[in-house]
């Protein structure tokens, strides 16, 4: 066993998520990831309880562990008690702390996710706000949704929500005491560890790879790894 | 003899829901795509049940989001829903109501933790004085907001202005309901009928005179996957996993489709749009698609709670074909209109979903 390895047992999630795995794949058979991309969750598993530095270290270089959508649908049909899409959530937190997750593509959509819903929680309180949810980054969400948006105050007004009101209600202000609260959880609990992490590992990659990068969700970096695929990742 | 036999293993998918004095905790999902359901909710708990249900201007996300996005880390996770708990603690309350799944979920597996590991538990204590000086029991019971409209199904019906029925035929309306992977997946016996027999909105339609549709990929994920959503280039991902549930409904000829999870709807709307858009192919009847309500929503409807009240006017997907069937009498003049009646114009058709 090696550094990675002693890494992820300190997280509660692994030794939750993985006893002895019988490789039956059932949570394969099950996993709607797996019938999108080439992953297998059984594979993860059996890599995972092999104990092999290496495989574990090319694990979290590789695309493989950003393929699942953590639904836990493995979770009820395992026989063992085992939940894989558990064990991918410390292998990713695991990816991150390394700062291996820039070596693959889907790992390095992670800034996206950092500064679209990471920067919300503590700049808003929300992970989903509105005002952050534009029309053009959402064309599914459809013409109604771009009526919505540019006609957000008077929607918002006619639902009956508090949007950008004091006090309780839906889409109310949290209050800034609150906001620094949340900071401060973060600040102690390695939330905000992990946020400069992200940014740090993602603007050394930015380079090498010759992207421009800033603090925008605009910048070329952002762009390429927010809309960008270059190789084949489905079935 | 076999009755209680069978009532035994009934009972393991039985959930405890508490009788009344509910803290609530938001969903940010739902307040920006359904506020009008977050509003019908707290109304009809006060003003159709008379129950006390309080929140605290204080209270923040859950950030479970963050934390499936795999961008917030479960130690803060933990201390951020430890917060709330705080403030459930401090404002006298021990029943907790959470209105989003993945937030239910968030709060199941926190709890979960920290009755296996209670080191956590001590570590998120400190973490949680030392940034706010706040401290905190945990909630004596959890519930989703569909548990407690569940719970009240049979009131609602007793209240009921419109059925789930087809007024022109009699017969009762085919709902397919989609559950939500975190509600009971992680957690069976946190969930009315665990994962295997999911009961909480199949209950609700019965008891408003419609009929349950057992369709193949009932339990299957509406294709959310967060990180799968959320990123521009993955959103494949997500379209396929909603369509394979279409593709699998259809056959039923479903007049509605319910869900309990705020993204959910959302999803189950737009990727209608989204594949008719695409492909040219609708799922619903003469080029509409099929009706995607939250159980608020049908709630307020079998209430006769007028529809641009429950903010049916933010779906994508026309309801008016399932207002009809039940006899919902509404004016489409004031569909969009804004407060006392302003015009604040109309959400352009899309080309070929009819709307
Ligand atoms: S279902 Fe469980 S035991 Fe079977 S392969 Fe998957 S993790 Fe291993
Ligand atoms: S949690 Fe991940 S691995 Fe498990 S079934 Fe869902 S997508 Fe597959
Ligand atoms: S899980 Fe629900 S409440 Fe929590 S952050 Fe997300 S949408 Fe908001
Ligand atoms: S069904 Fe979809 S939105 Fe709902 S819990 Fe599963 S992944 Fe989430």
């Amino acid at each position: 066993m090696g550094k990675l390895y002693d890494m992820l047992k300190k997280d509660v999630r692994y030794q939750e998520a993985l006893k002895a795995c019988i490789n039956c794949g059932t949570c394969s058979a099950i996993c709607p990831a797996a019938s999108f991309y080439c992953y297998d969750p059984l594979e993860i598993m059996e890599i995972v309880q092999s104990q092999n530095e290496t495989q574990l270290e090319e694990l979290l270089k590789s695309d493989k562990i950003w393929y699942c959508g953590e639904c836990l649908s493995c979770s009820t049909r395992c026989p063992r008690g085992n939940t894989p899409g558990l064990l991918i959530m410390a292998l990713r937190k695991l990816s991150q702390d390394t700062g291996l997750f820039v070596e693959s593509e889907k790992g390095r959509q992670q800034l996206a996710l950092k500064r679209a819903i990471g920067d919300n929680i503590v700049r808003t309180g929300y992970c989903i706000y509105i005002d952050t949810m534009k029309p053009e980054r959402h064309p599914e969400s459809g013409p109604v949704y771009e009526w919505i948006y540019n006609n957000r105050d008077e929607v918002m007004k006619r639902m009956g929500a508090n949007y950008k009101g004091d006090g309780p209600g839906p889409m109310r202000n949290i209050p800034q005491e609150t906001l620094d609260e949340i900071k401060k959880i973060f600040d102690l609990s390695g939330g905000t560890e992990l946020f400069e992490n992200i940014e740090k590992y993602s603007e050394q990659k930015a380079k090498e790879m010759g992207l421009q990068f800033d603090e925008t969700t605009d910048c070329e970096y952002f762009n390429e790894i927010f809309t960008k695929t270059t190789k084949k990742h489905t079935l | 003899m076999i009755i209680e036999g069978k009532q035994r293993i009934w009972a393991d998918y039985q959930k405890e829901i508490a009788d009344d004095h509910y803290f609530y905790v938001r969903s940010c999902i739902r307040q920006n795509f359904f506020p009008a359901s977050e509003v019908t909710f707290w109304k009809i708990i006060r003003d159709y049940v008379h129950k006390d249900i309080f929140e605290n201007e204080h209270h923040s996300s859950c950030s479970g989001i963050g934390y499936h996005s795999d961008v917030v880390p479960f130690t803060t996770t933990q201390a951020v829903v430890a917060r709330q708990f705080a403030l459930m603690t401090e404002n006298g309350y021990k029943n907790l109501t959470s209105s989003c799944i993945t937030s239910f979920g968030v709060y199941s597996e926190v709890l979960e933790t920290w009755k296996n590991f209670p080191e956590e538990l001590e570590r998120t204590r400190d973490i949680l004085y030392k940034a706010t000086k706040r401290e905190f029991e945990v909630p004596e019971n959890v519930a989703h907001t569909s548990d407690l409209i569940f719970k009240y199904r049979n009131q609602i019906n007793d209240m009921a202005k419109y059925r789930l029925v087809n007024v022109k035929t009699g017969e009762p309306l085919n709902g397919v309901e989609h559950i939500g992977c975190h509600y009971a997946k992680m957690f069976p016996s946190k969930g009315v009928g665990g994962a295997e027999h999911p009961y909480v909105l199949a209950g609700m339609i019965e008891s408003w005179g419609g009929r349950v549709v057992d369709y193949p990929e009932r339990r299957a994920c509406c294709g959310f996957g967060f990180r799968q959503y959320f990123v521009q280039a993955n959103r494949g991902y997500s379209v396929a996993c909603t369509k394979r549930k279409f593709e699998s409904m259809e056959p039923y000829k479903p007049d509605f489709i319910l869900t309990n999870c705020p993204g959910c709807p959302y999803f189950l709307d737009r990727w209608q749009y989204v594949i008719a858009e695409m492909e040219g192919k609708t799922y619903g009847e003469n080029g509409y698609g099929i009706p995607v309500l939250t159980y608020e929503e049908l709630a307020g409807l079998v209430l006769g709670i007028d529809p641009w009240d429950l903010g049916l006017q933010m779906h994508q997907v026309s309801v008016e074909p399932l207002l009809d069937k039940m006899g919902i009498s509404y004016d489409p003049v004031k569909k969009y209109l804004g407060v006392d009646n302003k015009n604040i114009g109309q959400p352009t058709c899309p080309s070929v979903l009819k709307v």
